[in-house]
């Protein structure tokens, strides 16, 4: 999504003293928000597709193609295909990729983090007669922090429409001593949960599975049985990133939290999942920084100073907590989460957006 | 000065909570059991939330030690 909005802002403010190539693996834009709500049956994987060509301006250049290596000192992508690509400015916008793999027994989990996960888990859903479903989370940090506690508000709600949420128990394993990352939020949220009867463990950091007694275990030494698991599986940065020698351990880009250029090399940008910035990965961190590198990729272009603006932090989130409301979180670098009382026109808020996507994201028309 | 020889250091200041300690908690998942990992974290968060996973998790604490306008917590991954 952020290489989008960016490819689409720079085309229009270069105009023809830029040529931009957007190059990406499969030509198709995925709207990765939706996958919660497939995952409960309220969305299906049509609505949530589109062509990549179909966002982006006409004078820009799609190559559907994956790319393997960046070598920074030639300036030059290598693709799949065996082409190559030089380039003056590069924006990395490749995203996390998620490894369940790297937990042992881990493999059969549901999850909601890709649109056959999200799938595959409705169908276990619907399957479902009764019992204990576990949400826990495997490794941090994932995308969009807030996904779990909205998870377990969708599924109670879900269960309930179905009559069996009495004949089951929901439980929510955190990695932290509370809901999820951001204190002020988890304050508002946690005693719905508790109305809910949604059983909150803090400190619950998933290590792994057994998927033969039904069980999970925490790194800090807890073991929990379910009857249906969902994860949320470790992250890492792309493979390109780490064959490439661009990244850190797990393959996240080394990345200025203001300007968004890479740390060490030279006319490398990154944006969104793909830095290390300690910030949500999430879509609107992503769109954010995307308008933040457009701009300045713009005035390098122009051969003009780098204008002041500069990523501030900002964060803005919907947070469903279901029976038809949700909240928001709002933050930056320098002033702390604020989240108001949850309210329906939130929820419908977070739908409006869900619809409008496609006429307004991509193409770099929310500021 | 503290003579502990610490195996990774993690310089988490200017981090907002909870970062510091998801980056404490990661490398502990990554790390040999006794290695000794260090968080610098300026996060006032941190002075309750890292204790209280280290003991939750039954790590040990080897020392907090106040810096100027942060704190060095040193931390060795005990099982």
């Amino acid at each position: 999504m952020g290489g989008t909005i960016a490819a689409n802002l720079i085309a229009k403010e270069c105009g023809d003293r830029a040529h931009v190539t957007v190059a990406d693996a499969t030509g198709i834009h995925v709207y990765q928000p939706g996958f919660l709500y497939v995952a409960i049956g309220q969305e299906h994987a049509g609505s949530l597709q589109r062509a990549e060509a179909q966002l982006l301006r006409k004078d820009i250049t799609l190559l559907v193609d994956r790319a393997v290596r960046v070598d920074p000192q030639t300036k030059n992508v290598s693709f799949e295909s065996g082409r190559s690509l030089a380039y003056d400015q590069l924006l990395l916008a490749t995203g996390s990729r998620t490894m369940i793999d790297e937990v042992p027994g881990g493999a059969g989990a549901h999850d909601f983090y890709s649109m056959v996960g999200a799938e595959r888990l409705f169908q276990a859903l619907t399957a479902f007669q009764g019992g204990t479903i576990v949400i826990g989370v495997a490794g941090i940090p994932y995308k969009c922090p807030p996904a779990p506690v909205e998870f377990v508000f969708l599924l109670d709600d879900y269960l309930r429409s179905r009559g069996i949420r009495e004949k089951s128990q929901i439980k929510l394993l955190s990695p932290l001593n509370r809901a999820f990352t951001i204190e002020a939020t988890s304050k508002l949220v946690q005693p719905i949960l508790a109305e809910r009867d949604i059983e909150l463990t803090g400190f619950f950091n998933v290590e792994s599975v057994d998927p033969i007694d039904r069980t999970v275990t925490s790194m800090e030494g807890e073991t929990v049985g379910y009857d249906l698991l969902v994860l949320v599986p470790p992250h890492r940065g792309q493979k390109v990133i780490e064959d490439s020698g661009l990244g850190d351990e797990r393959g996240w880009v080394p990345t200025d939290k203001n300007t968004l250029k890479h740390t060490k090399f030279a006319d490398i940008w990154a944006i969104g999942d793909t830095t290390n910035i300690p910030i949500s990965k999430s879509g609107s961190v992503a769109h954010y920084e995307a308008t933040v590198a457009a701009a300045e990729i713009s005035a390098v272009v122009r051969g003009e100073a780098a204008p002041q603006h500069l990523y501030d932090g900002k964060v803005m989130c919907f947070l469903e907590t279901g029976h038809g409301e949700a909240t928001t979180i709002r933050f930056d670098y320098d002033h702390p989460p604020v989240s108001p009382s949850p309210a329906r026109r939130w929820h419908w808020a977070k739908l409006l957006f869900n619809k409008t996507y496609w006429h307004t994201v991509p193409q770099g028309r929310l500021p | 000065m503290s003579s502990i020889t610490v195996d990774k250091s993690i310089d988490a200041r200017g981090m907002a909570c909870p970062g510091p300690l998801m980056n404490l908690i990661g490398a502990i998942r990554q790390g040999q059991v006794g290695q000794v990992f260090e968080v610098l974290s300026s996060d006032e968060g941190s002075k309750t939330d890292i204790p209280a996973w280290v003991a939750k998790a039954k790590h040990e604490m080897v020392e907090v030690r106040p810096d100027a306008g942060f704190v060095h917590f040193i931390v060795r991954k005990a099982r």
